[in-house]
């Protein structure tokens, strides 16, 4: 499959949301909101779930599914409050120590006046980092567009999991086709050359395992679950100090084949 | 309006005088912010800094550590590292050889140790003539090797940022590379080191989103361009214009997401002062 139909195929609009996963994953969810600073940004959900007995901390960014709820998600582009309601979940997980699972569908971070004033790049940052340190067990799996620094803050985690037709990008094909090209209509040339699909990240090393989508969403969701409930077990069990630098070495080893 | 402009001579002149001394243009430019014109000389004397209007003009990684650091003692460390074409990206090579002839440097940033009023540091300027300071493997990488290094030497870091963001040409490893600093950063500090970012025109994108918002103290040039997403972008995704000074280091600091501003021929002393009340 082309690189541009995978990108059209995580962008559809109707694809599976965070709140799909949720539902399907989890029980128990009990929705948390705000992120005490400023106001509640509905592009980021989370709150805290039961992964079959185990209690997790659960954080996504989604779209929307219908207009009106894509207007209050913002597409999915979250403003600094989201990243900031993010980081303060994960404080808390780590706290009572919950393990952090994100889901990751977004086209960026919100490029507005409000999100620079309010410091869009900070609370990147501060995300990306505390996601680093936190002293619980994290997976991130990017169901939809993985769409730069604004998907990053969701998934500097242990374990970084795509579905089969997820893209995963540091640009969107159309903003590189336009600043390489000046020319926004050559984003399927763009597409091909950002290596973005699941497959080709999965090759990199960037991303620890894909999912086929090969089968219906109630088997693509227990098939999720399970996973998690091995991955989380397994880095529930590591001394703290061990956890926190295989993350530090995940992260440092990728892309060392180019140097 | 200014003390100096009210001692400026009248434009009041004689027909037919030509006593207009013409400076050839090789050795003067405009100032693109006073439009006054400035001798190269001076300009270089002034730290590229305009002697009329103290516009801050861009410099580069090298002169930039020259500046910075107590004469002579900069000692640069992983030199020589150049990039590779990780996603075999279409025209990147040529790029890459175009940015190392412009900028006469291997990568858009060195890094080294050296000592600022006196105090030792581990130190990192990037060059935003190579390909717009932007960052992939290798940056990523030496700025890494250097949090490292200063981690394991007690030193504190110093950074000086300017960079467009993310290498797109090494598409998601340059991504990669904004987590790799972060946790290099988070360790060097979890170890009580001290870090000073210092922004300069323009930091933006996934610098911005990483290493460079994430010093203990984060101080900026007057007048640079900081933000996560460009200008242009935000005009394009609100359709409207962007108000005067907006994403300057002034409107940072008002909003609060700088220390301060200060002027490049004050910075040596200024980060010297800082270095020295973080003594170890």
């Amino acid at each position: 499959m082309a690189a541009y139909e995978k990108v059209s195929l995580a962008r559809h609009k109707d694809r599976a949301g965070t709140t799909d996963y949720i539902g399907k994953i989890f029980t128990h969810f009990v929705e948390l909101h705000g992120d005490r600073r400023f106001c509640d940004d509905k592009a980021v959900t989370g709150g805290i779930a039961l992964l079959f007995d185990i209690p997790v901390t659960v954080v996504g960014i989604e779209r929307g599914k219908d207009l009106s709820e894509r207007v209050k998600k913002n597409f999915g582009c979250a403003h600094p409050e989201g990243y900031r309601k993010a980081i303060r979940l994960f404080k808390q997980a780590e706290k009572f120590g919950r393990p952090v699972i994100c889901f990751v569908d977004t086209p960026g971070a919100y490029p507005g006046i409000g999100a620079e004033e309010r410091g869009q790049g900070q609370a990147i940052a501060e995300s990306i980092t505390e996601m680093l340190s936190l002293k619980v067990p994290t997976v991130s799996i990017i169901t939809g567009e993985g769409g730069s620094g604004g998907a990053l803050a969701l998934a500097a985690a242990d374990e970084v999991w795509m579905l089969e037709n997820a893209i995963y990008s540091v640009i969107s094909p159309e903003g590189c086709a336009s600043i390489l090209w000046k020319d926004a209509t050559k984003a399927k040339e763009a597409a091909e050359c950002l290596k973005l699909t699941a497959q080709d990240l999965y090759s990199f090393g960037v991303v620890d395992r894909v999912f086929s989508e090969d089968k219906d969403f109630d088997a693509l969701c227990e098939e999720i679950k399970g996973a998690l409930l091995e991955a989380v077990r397994e880095k529930a069990a590591l001394p703290k100090e061990e956890l926190l630098d295989r993350r530090y070495q995940k992260f440092r080893r990728i892309g060392r084949e180019f140097l | 309006m200014v003390l100096k402009d009210l001692f400026k001579k009248p434009q009041n002149k004689l027909e037919g005088e030509t006593t207009e001394i013409k400076i050839p243009d090789e050795l003067c430019c405009k100032c693109p912010s006073c439009g006054q014109m400035v001798l190269l000389c001076d300009l270089k004397e002034n730290l590229q800094v305009c002697p009329y209007c103290s516009h801050h003009f861009p410099l580069g990684a090298r002169e930039r550590t020259g500046v910075a650091c107590d004469e002579g003692s900069f000692e640069e460390l992983f030199a020589g590292l150049r990039s590779k074409n990780p996603l075999s990206f279409p025209g990147y090579e040529e790029k890459l050889a175009a940015a190392i002839k412009k900028s006469g440097e291997d990568e858009a940033v060195i890094c080294g140790k050296g000592r600022i009023g006196g105090m030792d540091a581990a130190l990192f300027a990037m060059d935003g003539n190579f390909m717009m300071g932007s960052m992939g493997i290798v940056v990523g990488e030496k700025i890494t090797m250097l949090f490292e290094y200063a981690a394991e030497k007690g030193l504190p870091v110093v950074s000086f940022c300017v960079s467009g963001g993310a290498r797109m040409q090494e598409g998601i490893f340059s991504l990669m590379q904004m987590a790799k600093t972060s946790a290099a950063v988070r360790k060097h500090g979890e170890g009580g080191g001290f870090y000073i970012s210092v922004l300069t025109n323009p930091t933006t994108g996934g610098v911005t989103a990483s290493f460079a918002m994430e010093g203990d103290i984060i101080i900026s040039e007057p007048g640079a361009l900081i933000g996560f997403a460009g200008p242009r972008v935000i005009e394009q995704t609100i359709r409207q214009k962007l108000p005067d000074g907006f994403q300057r280091a002034e409107f940072l600091l008002e909003k609060g997401f700088l220390d301060d501003i200060v002027d490049r021929r004050k910075m040596a002393d200024y980060l010297g002062r800082l270095l020295f009340l973080h003594k170890r």
